[in-house]
């Protein structure tokens, strides 16, 4: 016997919403028709075991899916109201509202710890009449990075340690100003410490941003996390709000998932 | 005790040894044999031609008649104005068709007969090249035998080295490079510009040095295409006859009188030296992006 479920609390308003989201590499179908609302300034954690298609799922927000030679997608993504996949759509354009973080920290290595923040703006001609000065304090401090690197900003943006590197991508990424910022497994190259900046850090983010954060950290995913989408072989098994889905599951697949059972 | 094979003699001999030993001095056999004989040659060389270079020798012009005086001046402006246009022609050619190749172009089945094709062509001899360049720009566009067509005959030949080069150099800056200019919003063109040409720079230039350091020793081509082995005068335009130093050694080394060995031994001197002073510059250029790189 089922309870019944507690009066819905406002529903929070929805910044992604993903329908029957299809991708491919080659002939290989890596996601098999996705649906998916994200809600704005919300951290969404999607979960599961490696290969299930998550990472894929979030480069398909932003099209960076399609860069890859023989990838290709169908289905809908909205953002606010507008599909990312319509034909006037320009994916440069998409991305400046849409930024994304790597798994792996990659700073440009042609550049200063400054040029680095400034990158974003400076590449797309965006300055306009802000100060450098000024976005790139704000953006390092968004970042949680400004005490470690005020005193050194022209010295290489490779010169700083691993964990340092991600969350210098980060104030990267927030520097042009996104929307939404995707998060494809950020911590999995840093050590405990690094990570525990970088999720202290996701959790003022959140204020101001739509979060969408890959990882196979389960820990992760109930520490930062609203909700959580649970994927498995391509498809969304089960998508909730972070505490349901780790206290009471509603798939046999999502709780031998959490519990360790296989992934 | 625990059951299974004795423990190893640590203070044994392991096997190969011998063949490792032997191996490495075939290897280091391989190393002095041709330097030794690279040392020899250019010793030769120089023993007989440093002295007979001077200003004069730099400056003049040849004379057919006494090896003692004139010099190879319009040689070695021939030679100046063809490895400039040569690399105004090729660089900006090569280096453009590398970038799209690599940043644009789709990896299809004509991209894969491109690549096939570039790299054939980077091993067609020069001489073919001379013909191409007689038939495309002496004949048909009426360049006549000019430096101009000299010069372009030379890019073209060079194009496919170029080429190559330019795109191992491009391959070299890692894909999430690429994803993270382009995850800000930054255009093809604008990734290209800022995040892979400044990285890339260095190897390009690696492969340019290659190509012009090739192109200022051919000779062949350039017969075919018309350069005169004999002239008094340095270009003065793109429409002038011209020489090159190579034609010009290859001149003194054919004249039956044996004294005039001096003067190919002090041009391949000078040669050399200038191949040297522009390989320099090259190098330097690259130390110089380098260290902007961290």
């Amino acid at each position: 016997m089922t309870l019944p479920s507690p009066p819905p609390t406002t529903e929070p308003a929805m910044k992604i919403r993903v329908s029957g989201l299809k991708a491919w590499f080659g002939t290989h179908e890596v996601l098999k028709g996705i649906d998916l609302p994200i809600p704005a300034r919300e951290v969404t954690a999607i979960i599961g075991p490696s290969g299930c298609g998550k990472s894929t799922f979030i480069r398909c927000l932003n099209r960076m899916h399609e860069l890859v030679t023989g990838a290709r997608s169908e289905g809908q993504v909205l953002l606010d109201d507008t599909d990312v996949y319509a034909p006037e759509v320009d994916p440069v354009l998409l991305r400046r509202r849409v930024g994304m973080v790597f798994q792996k920290p990659n700073p440009f290595p042609s550049m200063s710890i400054r040029e680095n923040v400034l990158a974003g703006l400076r590449l797309t001609k965006r300055m306009g009449g802000r100060k450098p000065a000024e976005v790139c304090e704000k953006a390092l401090r968004q970042a949680a990075l400004w005490d470690e690197v005020k005193d050194k900003l022209d010295k290489p943006g490779t010169s700083l340690s691993g964990g340092q590197q991600q969350r210098l991508c980060i104030a990267r990424t927030l520097a042009v100003d996104p929307e939404v910022v995707l998060m494809d497994e950020p911590c999995s190259a840093l050590d405990p410490i690094a990570t525990a900046r970088i999720e202290d850090l996701l959790h003022d983010l959140r204020r101001d941003y739509t979060i969408i954060i890959v990882t196979h950290n389960l820990q992760q995913a109930t520490r930062v996390s609203n909700r959580t989408g649970f994927f498995l072989q391509g498809e969304l098994v089960e998508f909730d709000l972070t505490d349901k889905i780790f206290t009471s599951p509603q798939d046999r697949r999502t709780e031998d998932y959490i519990t360790g059972k296989f992934g | 005790m625990k059951p299974g094979p004795p423990p190893i003699d640590i203070s044994g001999r392991r096997e190969g040894v011998w063949f490792e030993r032997g191996f490495v001095w075939v290897c280091r056999v391989a190393i002095v044999l041709p330097l030794v004989t690279l040392v020899w040659l250019l010793g030769g060389v120089i023993a007989r031609g440093l002295g007979r270079i001077d200003l004069g020798f730099l400056l003049d012009a040849p004379s057919q008649l006494d090896a003692t005086t004139g010099g190879i001046w319009p040689a070695l402006m021939g030679s100046l104005w063809l490895i400039v246009i040569t690399a105004a022609v090729s660089l900006p050619v090569g280096v453009g068709a590398a970038l799209y190749l690599e940043e644009y172009g789709k990896r299809t089945r004509l991209g894969t007969v491109v690549e096939i094709a570039i790299a054939n062509l980077a091993g067609v001899p020069s001489i073919i090249y001379g013909m191409l360049g007689l038939g495309l720009f002496v004949r048909w566009m009426a360049l006549g035998e000019t430096v101009i067509a000299g010069a372009l005959t030379l890019a073209l030949l060079v194009l496919p080295v170029v080429i190559m080069s330019s795109r191992e150099a491009l391959r070299t800056v890692k894909d999430s490079l690429r994803e993270a200019a382009l995850g800000l919003g930054a255009t093809r063109w604008q990734t290209t510009r800022h995040v892979v040409l400044p990285m890339a720079i260095p190897g390009i230039l690696t492969g340019a040095i290659l190509a012009i350091s090739r192109a200022i020793g051919e000779t062949a081509p350039l017969v075919v295409v018309g350069a005169v082995a004999f002239i008094l005068y340095a270009p003065d335009g793109l429409d002038a006859e011209y020489t090159a130093l190579p034609m010009q050694i290859f001149q003194w080394t054919s004249n039956p009188r044996r004294e005039f060995l001096t003067n190919a031994a002090a041009g391949i001197v000078v040669l050399m030296f200038t191949l040297f002073l522009l390989n320099s510059i090259a190098i330097l250029l690259r130390n110089r992006f380098q260290k902007r790189m961290y």
